[in-house]
């Protein structure tokens, strides 16, 4: 889905200008926005001073919305319109909502698909509520610069799934956001300390934040970061020690909680004395449930106690991936902590002890992933000193297809560096099948049940033939943002087979469109208008990077070659004069097309740069 | 060189089963720094698509090279012996019965120390049959005894798979 990027009437967009990025941390808890200013990263406060906007969005009757702390002010007296810690809901059905039940929301029933949320301003999926958090952001990031936003890299948990990658650049879509790249959080915290601290070597990023848990490990090398490992749990967090707390501090006070707004206030009442525990020998857990005032004293040996449970869990996926990394412990030159929620003396513990050795916390937890993006959005949109960095992520889950008898065959293993992409190969089973099923699942099991559900492809048009005789070759492609795309012909035939996808818990383009159209910041236009100004900005976008390419590797084409990409991009710029958006897409195709074998040339040129001055020695 | 060459064109390296793995390494972040579609974020579509197939072809070249059992694989079908490891299981005779005893004594194994015994046994196995590979592949270039010699590893890398998960069991 293009978006749309406005520039002044006639005006193409200046290539040499600065460019405004920014990196956003989408959090459970906590959001952020940071951006690279006068060579340094720094996170964007809102009006009142404050850079942490809470991820609470309020949906009011009266059809408003509000976001961050004036949002937070409902939590208790109107929990049901009032959302909060929303992460954990991105790309998840009803049923892996865990605690659904004791959520104070109102779920529409479903079995099927990605939750639904019911407010007083309607259905809304998580999706949405997420746009209003980054839409929220991107308004401060714009009013800072007085200026539209060019993109943003945004950051998600190493260890979503597909589902939940592709729910969060959805959200920033819907808000209106150029998504530049999403990146795991453990890298983009990886990149603003290994920056600050002109780390090399070998780190563990150990991430908790309040809905999720990152362990990645990464290899740092003159700019570039590249993971070698990464695991983790995507909901498991600071979220889930707050519920446990109230229930321990509401069962030692006898009392039970009535009401959503019962339990709303008790989780904030335990988050208050969970944070005070961490200065703190001792605290009072304080609220007011079923209407009576509660005040149940809690020493931190209490709370360590029933935060253990969690923290093992933690270490456990922490020595999954040493181990997956085939790395010894010793050879870790540091381990960095990220997340609010490693500001536990009880972490802090539990990580040294692990590693046999004390982490690093010289960085603010709360504002180094932030940090880091906005490096890394600097870095993409090309701006001038922004450096020789460059990420090198994996995929953190195994993807593969459902084959006889539920089983998992995997395509592509976890831990594998992306972008990248590989073919298998199937076959009828029956004489003349005609369509062909592919179920796609995600997960280290060898069940389908025991995995994620990520779409079902239909493959339908196969030519007739025996059984066993069609060829059709299924590729699975992963790109830099790790996110898959699947793709299926036959072979023998050369017949494509059309193929239609079922996303298990995404959106579906559709209600895209239609969540877009209703509203986020665009206002209502005459789509044709809108389309024929999008398809200018694409020829303008175009003709500017063919004439930066050619000016830097024009020498290798002939004068042939030369000649008809000229002719071509004469062609855009002259169709681009006029109103027809038919003839301008013809012409982008035609100028793309044209420079697609100078495209190829220019990575083979690359290549030879790669490895100009090393030589092909005899070992 | 460019992306139709093979694996070893591709990094420049020389065709052999002996690696610098601290080069190859280092020649795949270069690489990466040249083609990566982060290297082409705002330029023209043609780019991008050409970008994004350059990096998997060098993330595909990066992880055959770098893993011993892939590469060796890779040099027996350059050389026109491929491995087969789906219609060919021939194994020498002698290689299936000690296939199978192992297997015996990881199924009987009850404790801790039988199956670090197994473990210790392998992996000294291990080592040896990477030795003659690597003499098949690099000095007596005979690559049909090196494919023969490949199938034999992979057995023995899935059954080290089994073992060291019996250990995890075992800890856990």
């Amino acid at each position: 889905m293009a978006l749309l990027q406005i520039s002044e009437p006639g005006e193409s967009p200046d290539p040499h200008a600065r460019r405004h990025a920014v990196g956003i941390d989408l959090g459970t808890t906590h959001s952020l926005v940071a951006a690279v200013r006068s060579g340094v990263a720094e996170c964007l406060p809102d009006r009142d001073g404050e850079v942490i906007l809470p991820s609470a969005v309020r949906y009011l009757a009266d059809g408003t919305t509000r976001v961050g702390r004036d949002a937070l002010a409902g939590a208790v007296s109107d929990p049901t319109n009032t959302i909060v810690s929303v992460k954990r809901l991105m790309g998840r059905g009803l049923a892996d909502v865990s605690n659904a039940g004791r959520l104070a929301y109102d779920f529409v029933d479903s079995a099927e698909g990605m939750v639904r949320l019911r407010t007083a301003a309607g259905v809304k999926s998580p999706v949405e509520v997420s746009a209003e958090i980054l839409a929220t952001l991107r308004q401060r990031a714009e009013d800072t610069f007085d200026a539209e936003l060019h993109g943003a890299v945004i950051t998600v948990p190493a260890y979503f799934d597909d589902a939940q990658r592709q729910a969060t650049k959805d959200a920033a879509e819907l808000a209106g956001l150029n998504v530049l790249r999403l990146i795991s959080e453990p890298t983009a915290a990886s990149i603003a300390y290994g920056l600050d601290n002109a780390s090399e070597g070998l780190y563990a990023v150990y991430d908790l934040g309040g809905g999720t848990f990152d362990i990645s490990l990464l290899r740092m090398t003159g700019g570039v970061f590249e993971v070698v490992a990464t695991g983790g749990d995507s909901a498991l967090g600071g979220d889930d020690i707050d519920a446990a707390l109230a229930d321990w501090a509401l069962a030692r006070a006898g009392v039970r909680a009535e009401s959503a707004g019962d339990r709303r206030a008790a989780v904030i009442a335990a988050r208050a004395v969970k944070e005070a525990l961490s200065g703190d020998e001792r605290g009072v857990f304080r609220c007011t449930v079923a209407r009576a005032e509660v005040a149940q004293p809690i020493e931190r040996g209490d709370l360590e106690a029933i935060a253990r449970p969690f923290i093992d869990r933690t270490i456990a996926a922490v020595r999954q991936v040493v181990r997956d990394a085939k790395v010894d412990k010793a050879a870790i030159d540091g381990i960095v902590l990220v997340g609010g929620s490693t500001r536990m003396p009880l972490v802090r513990r539990a990580v040294g002890e692990f590693f046999g050795r004390e982490p690093l916390t010289n960085l603010d937890p709360d504002q180094v992933v932030a940090l880091g993006a906005a490096r890394q959005a600097d870095a993409l949109a090309g701006n001038a000193g922004a450096g020789d960095l460059l990420l090198l992520d994996v995929v953190p889950l195994s993807l593969g297809i459902e084959t006889m008898g539920g089983l998992v065959e995997r395509i592509i293993e976890r831990n594998s560096p992306i972008p990248t992409a590989r073919a298998q190969s199937f076959t009828t089973f029956q004489d003349g099948q005609s369509a062909m099923s592919i179920h796609v699942v995600q997960g280290e099991r060898d069940l389908v049940a025991d995995c994620r559900s990520l779409a079902r492809f239909e493959l339908r048009g196969i030519p007739p033939m025996v059984a066993g005789a069609a060829r059709i070759e299924v590729t699975f492609t992963v790109d830099a943002d790790g996110l898959l795309s699947v793709e299926a012909r036959e072979e023998t035939s050369g017949v494509e087979a059309s193929v239609t996808v079922k996303p298990s818990y995404g959106l579906s383009d559709d209600e895209i469109t239609r969540m877009l159209s209703e509203g986020f910041g665009h206002a209502e236009e005459d789509m044709a208008a809108r389309a024929l100004r999008e398809a200018q900005v694409d020829a303008d976008r175009l003709l500017a990077a063919i004439a930066s390419a050619l000016a830097v590797d024009g020498e290798l084409l002939s004068t042939e070659e030369r000649a008809e990409i000229d002719r071509a991009s004469s062609a855009l710029r002259a169709a681009r004069a006029g109103n027809d958006r038919d003839s301008i897409e013809r012409s982008l195709k035609a100028l793309s097309e044209a420079t697609e074998s100078f495209a190829a040339e220019r990575m083979n040129r690359g290549i030879r740069r790669a490895l100009a001055g090393r030589r092909v020695e005899d070992l | 060189m460019n992306l139709a060459n093979d694996d070893f064109e591709l990094f420049g390296l020389p065709p052999r089963f002996a690696l610098d793995r601290g080069e190859l390494d280092s020649r795949r972040r270069a690489l990466q720094a040249e083609v990566h579609p982060d290297r082409f974020a705002g330029a023209d579509a043609a780019s991008r698509r050409a970008a994004m197939q350059s990096a998997v072809r060098v993330n595909e070249a990066y992880a055959r090279l770098g893993d011993p059992l892939k590469r060796a694989a890779y040099l027996c079908e350059l050389a026109g012996a491929p491995v087969r490891a789906e219609d060919n299981t021939a194994m020498p005779l002698e290689f299936l019965r000690r296939q199978m005893a192992w297997r015996e004594s990881l199924d009987d194994a009850a404790s801790r120390e039988q199956v670090d015994a197994l473990a210790r046994e392998l992996a000294n196995e291990r080592r040896v049959a990477y030795e003659r590979l690597a003499g098949e592949l690099d000095e007596r270039r005979d690559f049909a005894a090196a494919a023969e010699q490949v199938r034999a590893l992979m057995f023995i890398e899935r059954f080290a798979a089994d073992v060291d998960d019996r250990l995890v069991a075992l800890e856990g």
